[in-house]
């Protein structure tokens, strides 16, 4: 069972289904910046890249199909970093 | 147990390489997220100055140079299921579409900073000094950011050379894909922070 998990073979048209969702995710981010979106420009543009990068990590990274330490890890650490980037800038903001 | 049987045997373990990969990983994210944080005080410090100056990047050179890492990052993800398919062929024809995409990107970037060079826009230059703090922070992190993130493209360039040669030699196979998947993600790690690198810079003005 462990065996055939580690081995496991994500199929081309798996990668190619990623790939063309994250140019369309480009392309929208880059459309919005069009529209006046006013306070939630910036918003916007981080939670589009926070989602591309979610999908690079899940497949493209392999994580779907890796061991749980790993999937247990790097979102943590991910969200750790983004928390720790958050609240640094809160903090200063708030000083 | 003869002992030839015991000479033969190579030690290797690949989960533990993959998790010293991902550790290598957790460091890069915090050098890249400690220069974000600078670049969100400053910007929140010099907002005017920011947005006039992240208008003279070109967002059309941004967006075609996230699409062409998007690609090289889709292509050597497939390198590590067709090495598994012991398709040595279509590997290599992979790893040379990403090795491709890798020199584009870089192209476009020597482009787009002599681009700015000329117009005179580059750390210290008297264009900068007459505009004031703001434009010197933002053209500051733009080419410390670009560049920091430039040399890890070289590196990405040597590392998947030296994987291309390997699996060429056969000294990588579907035996032992190890190193390919290591760069592998080291490469989309590269592709994530110019996820980030090109909304901050280019989009948000």
């Amino acid at each position: 069972m462990d065996k055939h998990d580690d081995t496991h073979i994500v199929p081309y048209k798996t990668y190619l289904f990623i790939l063309a969702g994250l140019i369309i995710l480009t392309l929208i981010s880059v459309g919005v910046t069009h529209v006046e979106l006013g306070k939630f420009t910036i918003f916007t543009a981080i939670l589009l890249a926070s989602i591309k990068s979610v999908l690079v990590l899940i497949y493209f990274m392999h994580l779907k199909f890796d061991n749980r330490i790993l999937q247990i890890l790097v979102p943590a650490v991910f969200i750790l970093v983004g928390l720790v980037i958050f609240v640094t800038f809160l903090d200063y903001n708030f000083r | 147990m003869n002992t030839s049987a015991t000479i033969q045997h190579v030690h290797r373990d690949d989960e533990a390489s993959k998790l010293g990969m991902w550790l290598f990983i957790f460091t890069e994210l915090l050098l890249f997220a400690g220069l974000f944080i600078v670049y969100g005080v400053y910007r929140y410090l010099n907002p005017t100055a920011f947005h006039l100056a992240a208008q003279q990047l070109s967002v059309t050179v941004g967006t075609i140079n996230t699409i062409i890492l998007l690609i090289s990052s889709a292509t050597i993800a497939m390198a590590s299921s067709s090495i598994r398919l012991k398709n040595k062929k279509l590997t290599l024809v992979l790893l040379s579409i990403t090795l491709l995409m890798a020199l584009a990107f870089m192209v476009n970037k020597y482009f787009e900073w002599q681009g700015k060079i000329e117009h005179g826009f580059f750390p210290s230059s008297e264009t900068l000094q007459g505009l004031g703090n703001g434009d010197t922070l933002f053209f500051g992190l733009y080419f410390f950011m670009t560049g920091l993130h430039a040399l890890h493209i070289i590196v990405g360039l040597i590392l998947i050379t030296i994987v291309f040669i390997r699996v060429n030699n056969n000294s990588i196979t579907d035996e032992n894909p190890v190193l390919l998947d290591n760069s592998g993600l080291y490469w989309h790690l590269v592709d994530v922070i110019w996820i980030f690198l090109f909304p901050l810079l280019y989009l948000i003005t």
